[in-house]
């Protein structure tokens, strides 16, 4: 056995994985923007968050700004919390903001929509561990459906 | 006398079967020790008992003065680079060339430089005739040569104790005289002691300076090569001269022919 | 009476197995942080390592062109081929890159780990080895043990890039997705903790049990023809039929739960 060409093999070897793992992490893989760099925390509370899941963007005009860190349910009044990570870059949204749970496309996956609202003197801006009170829930196919029934129903009466 | 090697009342079991039966066994500082018996009698697993690679039921193995069955694993570690053995295959390492192999004790025990292994391994392989095949692999030797470049490895580091596992088997009668003259002429050169286990009796018979016979799990006649030949000893005579029915029967204990063919169903 | 004795048996057979393995596993661990040994590991390496490479390449950008094609006209159907980038992607890191580059490992390497080592055991080269005072646990089990564990997430690495490559080269040249859309989308649903990071766990996991079975099966075995034959069936067997059952449970503990 060839030392040398051992070694040189072993080598293209390294190489070869060196590549694959700079493949997947520049052009496959997405370094969390909620894990990377400081973040601070805002809570919003829905009706129902439909297939909203953790990892799910947060974004602002298509911008992703952050990302949803967790999911639990209020247990007094009975209503999902949304935990949000948004980047510390992205701060100064008032506190008039709305978030709204939306869906990519028709099949996508969904999102948090987060619209800035109005800034005028006497509202402050939000920080980290407030609530957003302007929220609008995910749509749920099913029940847009059963509204549509409905309404059929009432115009044919 | 010195003795290099004692064995002591030893009793081996594999599974039920009994292999040594309460053996005892010297071997002499500097001297040729034969070892002999039919085979399948477990004439390596004696090595390897003297080894410590197997583990006696009863009975004691002593290294020079130090019991071999009761070392810690460090100590019979160190124990055993005084020790080689030569493996009836040669057991040379396949993927490594002649140079390689007798220079690997080398480079795993000791710090020399690879000058000095060089140097070493040269006159080793000088030793047993094979300075010339260094750069060979394993797979291009035949059987002979293959078994003197592992005695070129088993004598790297200037063993005390040197054990021959079936040096002769399936040599053809050149190689035999070889090897019979190497160990001979190592134990000598080097102030070797040598345990050769083998059932070749004549060969043994020019070389061994004290022969032990075993058969049926227990040393049947000891001596020098003269002490042997004139034993009145039934067994050991059948041995030495191959007889081919005597004290070890020809037929491996079976219930009676006849009995087994007429009486089988009744 | 018969069938119970013959079921402890076997109990007891394989306990005691996996006893040794473990004592056996356990002795080359101990027995490996020596810096000389180096050498050796990356010969290893080689041996497991590169001479796997090709085999892994090849089935890596098939299964990525597969994997496109069949993802394409399902995907069209609903006219999201362009999240034909994350499915090639996710299912590569996640589940095909770690099990198939484990099962070809064990094919590749595996077996040929254990029918090594059974020559050598039936040679008497081990024997030779203990004699010499080198211990085979350190000499030979333990370089080739830290060779698989380092070799197979480093193939499942590149298994999986250069699936994504195929998948490109179907999906992307071929098909016409758009190139933008592959990547991108790609990158917004692959996470890099979630997905590659999990996946390299999955491969260590696998390379531990098909490297451990290969070895000490070889270790293990019986010292004849028929013995190292049939070794080197079990590596085969036994190290697939692992990988599958414990890429089941790694995954409900990674994916399963939210």
């Amino acid at each position: 056995m060839n030392k040398y060409k051992t070694e040189v093999m072993v080598g293209v070897f390294v190489m070869l994985t060196i590549g694959a793992l700079l493949l997947l992490a520049l052009k496959v893989a997405n370094q969390t923007v909620a894990t990377e760099g400081d973040t601070y925390t805002l809570y919003a509370k829905f009706d129902n968050i439909g297939g909203l899941k953790p990892r799910s963007a947060v974004k602002v005009g298509g911008v992703t700004v952050g990302r949803v860190t967790s999911i639990t349910l209020d247990q007094d009044d009975f209503t999902p919390v949304v935990e949000l990570s948004i980047l510390n870059e992205y701060n100064g949204f008032p506190e008039t903001s709305s978030v709204s749970i939306l869906t990519s496309g028709l099949l996508g996956e969904q999102y948090v929509g987060f619209q800035p609202g109005f800034s005028f003197d006497g509202v402050a801006n939000l920080q980290n561990g407030d609530y957003l009170q302007d929220t609008k829930s995910a749509l749920v196919l099913e029940d847009l459906i059963g509204q549509f029934l409905f309404n059929r129903g009432n115009e044919e009466d | 006398m010195d003795h290099l090697v004692e064995v002591d009342n030893l009793t081996f079991k594999r599974a039920e079967r009994i292999i040594y039966d309460g053996i005892s066994l010297k071997v002499p500082k500097g001297k040729i020790t034969a070892v002999m018996g039919p085979s399948g009698i477990g004439k390596t697993t004696l090595l390897r008992l003297i080894g410590g690679q197997l583990t006696p039921d009863e009975g004691d193995v002593r290294f020079d003065g130090q019991s071999i069955v009761s070392m810690s694993r460090k100590s019979l570690y160190e124990t055993r680079r005084r020790m080689s053995m030569l493996f009836q295959s040669g057991a040379l390492f396949t993927d490594m060339s002649v140079f390689d192999n007798v220079a690997f004790p080398l480079r795993e025990h000791t710090e020399l430089s690879e000058d000095i292994i060089a140097t070493i391994v040269a006159l080793k392989l000088q030793a047993v005739g094979l300075r010339g095949a260094a750069q060979l692999m394993p797979s291009e030797l035949s059987g002979g040569m293959a078994r003197r470049a592992a005695l070129a490895r088993a004598i790297a580091l200037d063993p005390d104790l040197i054990m021959y596992d079936e040096p002769f088997a399936g040599q053809d009668p050149i190689s035999m005289g070889v090897l019979v003259k190497l160990i001979r002429e190592l134990n000598d050169a080097l102030n070797l002691t040598s345990i050769v286990v083998t059932h070749d009796v004549t060969e043994v018979l020019t070389i061994a300076d004290y022969i032990y016979i075993l058969a049926d799990k227990r040393v049947i006649g000891e001596g020098t090569a003269q002490e042997i030949k004139e034993s009145d000893s039934e067994l050991v005579q059948q041995f030495l001269k191959g007889k081919a029915d005597g004290p070890v029967p020809f037929h491996y204990p079976a219930p009676d022919l006849k009995a087994s063919f007429l009486g089988a169903d009744k | 009476m018969q069938f119970f004795q013959s079921v402890g048996a076997n109990t007891i057979g394989k306990v005691t197995a996996i006893g040794r393995a473990a004592i056996m596993l356990f002795g080359a661990l101990v027995a490996m942080p020596r810096l000389k040994n180096v050498p050796l590991v990356i010969k290893q390496l080689y041996v497991v390592g590169v001479q796997s490479l090709l085999i892994i390449m090849v089935s890596g950008l098939f299964i990525g062109m597969v994997m496109a094609l069949q993802g394409y006209t399902i995907l069209v159907g609903y006219g999201a081929e362009g999240s034909l980038g994350p499915m090639v992607a996710l299912s590569l890191l996640r589940e095909l890159g770690p099990v198939v580059t484990a099962l070809l490992f064990a094919g590749r390497a595996g077996s040929a780990l254990t029918a090594e080592i059974g020559l050598m055991k039936a040679t008497e080269q081990l024997s030779s080895l203990e004699m010499m005072a080198v211990d085979p646990l350190r000499r030979i089990v333990a370089p080739r043990f830290w060779a698989g564990m380092l070799a197979m997430p480093m193939l499942a690495l590149i298994f999986s890039a250069i699936g994504i490559l195929g998948g490109h080269l179907v999906g992307v040249d071929w098909l016409g997705v758009d190139a933008g859309s592959y990547w991108s989308i790609m990158q917004s649903t692959v996470d890099w903790n979630q997905d590659v990071i999990n996946g390299v766990i999955k491969s260590l996991v696998f390379a531990l049990v098909v490297t451990w079975i290969a070895i000490f099966k070889g270790y293990d075995s019986i010292p004849t023809s028929e013995g190292i034959s049939k070794a080197t069936t079990e590596t085969v067997v036994y190290s697939s039929l692992a990988v599958l059952g414990l890429d089941f449970v790694l995954t409900a503990l990674m994916f399963g739960i939210e």
